[in-house]
């Protein structure tokens, strides 16, 4: 009797409680969005045909998972060995973030089952989307086999994990290829819009945009993960995990810094490129600038400041501000600034069911970073595969 | 009336001299930004 009431009361944590909710309100609109059409559950339009599902669960959803070839690029093309640490959580959040951007875009196409149709029916090969779709595709099998030595090490599977740890290098540089191709591939999906986006927002240079707004989201979101991941699973975490979460938080806090002092330059000139000065003072422009300034200038000091004087908490906040600019950028792009020009009876606020499924979705990462992280050796090394970690 | 930009000539004169003059700005400021990003390294 004891046992049972023990069991049952590990079960009823509050973050079960929460999630459960959660899943059980998105399966109820899943099932409306399947059954009764896009119609039922989204305010999207003609005029506005990409809402949330886009803008958050797939160009915000992208640009966090990051993270994956940032850090695997860092470590065995760079060969920083000391954040070795970081590259099975960072593939594993990459994974989850890619494999959820996948299962989103079900919900977003009006025939999800016409998916591989770019692959197999009609190829497509001068539009953007088929290069996003090929590479995210490709990306995301990239993913899971450098992800798989984590659960064969875990299912016992000695000959084929060994297999796949050899194709590493061959699969970081893929990664990197895919990654740099459809992360700028994003930003450029816009430029067939300039007339629907913001001249502040538009740029002939979106797709550097994307691509470098990519890497400062992978490097905040690794330090945002790795704290998260030592207040909750700090018990899973070997010695040398917790050994390098200083270095790691320190070295990824600096490259951020100084991405960002990149990104900010070419933001600017992006501003004299298309002579778009005199739109600043626009209340437009304030928002551009408070993007600009709050969420790009702001965190770059911030991060300096933070490794500077290596105190470690500023450089935690400071991605947990970054991840947010990256959130507010994608949003500007897709939603604030598109369609700009169209009276505020025409412009699109997304519906709450829309907003449910984007929550069901970041739930349902959360719950399989938890199970995958609490079974396999994600924030430890294999007792028996000492040498490799 | 000053300011007001006729020709494609006139257009990317303008903006390509601001953005040189933008550019050489930054690549000072970058070089003063990566000391202080890096001071207390090299002091150590």
């Amino acid at each position: 009797m004891s046992d049972e009431a023990s069991t049952t009361k590990s079960y009823l944590t509050p973050f079960n409680i929460i999630a459960g909710i959660i899943v059980i309100i998105g399966l109820f609109i899943t099932a409306l969005r399947f059954t009764k059409g896009l119609g039922a559950v989204t305010n999207l339009s003609d005029n506005n045909p990409w809402g949330i599902w886009i803008g958050f669960d797939l160009l915000v959803g992208v640009a966090l998972a990051a993270g994956g070839y940032v850090t695997s690029a860092a470590v065995y093309i760079f060969g920083m060995k000391r954040y070795h640490s970081a590259v099975r959580p960072a593939i594993l959040t990459g994974f989850l973030g890619y494999a959820l951007v996948v299962v989103a875009l079900n919900y977003d196409v009006g025939r999800p089952w016409r998916l591989p149709f770019p692959f197999i029916v009609q190829q497509g090969t001068t539009s953007l989307l088929f290069e996003v779709a090929a590479c995210v595709a490709l990306y995301l099998t990239v993913l899971f086999i450098e992800f798989t030595p984590a659960a064969m090490e875990w299912l016992g599977l000695k000959r084929a994990r060994n297999i796949v740890v050899k194709l590493t290098l061959l699969l970081t540089i893929f990664g990197v290829i895919l990654s740099t191709l459809h992360q700028s591939s994003l930003g450029a999906l816009f430029l067939i819009a300039p007339s629907k986006l913001h001249p502040l927002w538009y740029s002939p240079y979106l797709p550097v945009f994307f691509f470098v707004s990519s890497i400062i989201a992978g490097l905040s979101m690794v330090i945002f993960e790795s704290t998260l991941s030592h207040r909750y699973f700090a018990d899973k975490m070997d010695e040398a995990h917790l050994k390098e979460k200083d270095d790691i938080a320190l070295g990824f806090g600096k490259a951020a810094s100084l991405v960002l002092a990149g990104y900010f330059i070419i933001k600017v000139i992006g501003i004299s490129e298309g002579n778009n000065w005199h739109l600043l003072g626009t209340s437009y422009g304030l928002w551009f600038l408070v993007e600009l300034f709050g969420f790009v200038a702001l965190p770059c000091f911030l991060y300096a400041v933070g490794v500077r004087e290596k105190k470690l908490k500023l450089i935690k906040w400071t991605a947990v501000l970054t991840v947010l600019g990256i959130i507010v950028n994608r949003f500007n792009i897709c939603l604030v600034a598109f369609n700009w020009h169209l009276p505020s009876s025409e412009r699109y606020f997304p519906h709450w069911m829309e907003i449910g499924i984007s929550v069901f979705l970041v739930t349902a990462g959360l719950i399989a970073f938890r199970f995958i992280v609490t079974r396999m050796p994600i924030l430890y090394a294999h007792p028996d595969y000492p040498e490799e970690h | 009336m000053e300011g007001t930009i006729h020709t494609l000539q006139e257009y990317m004169f303008r903006t390509e001299t601001i953005t040189y003059i933008l550019i050489v700005i930054a690549l000072f400021a970058i070089t003063f930004f990566w000391k202080f990003l890096n001071g207390r390294d090299d002091e150590e």
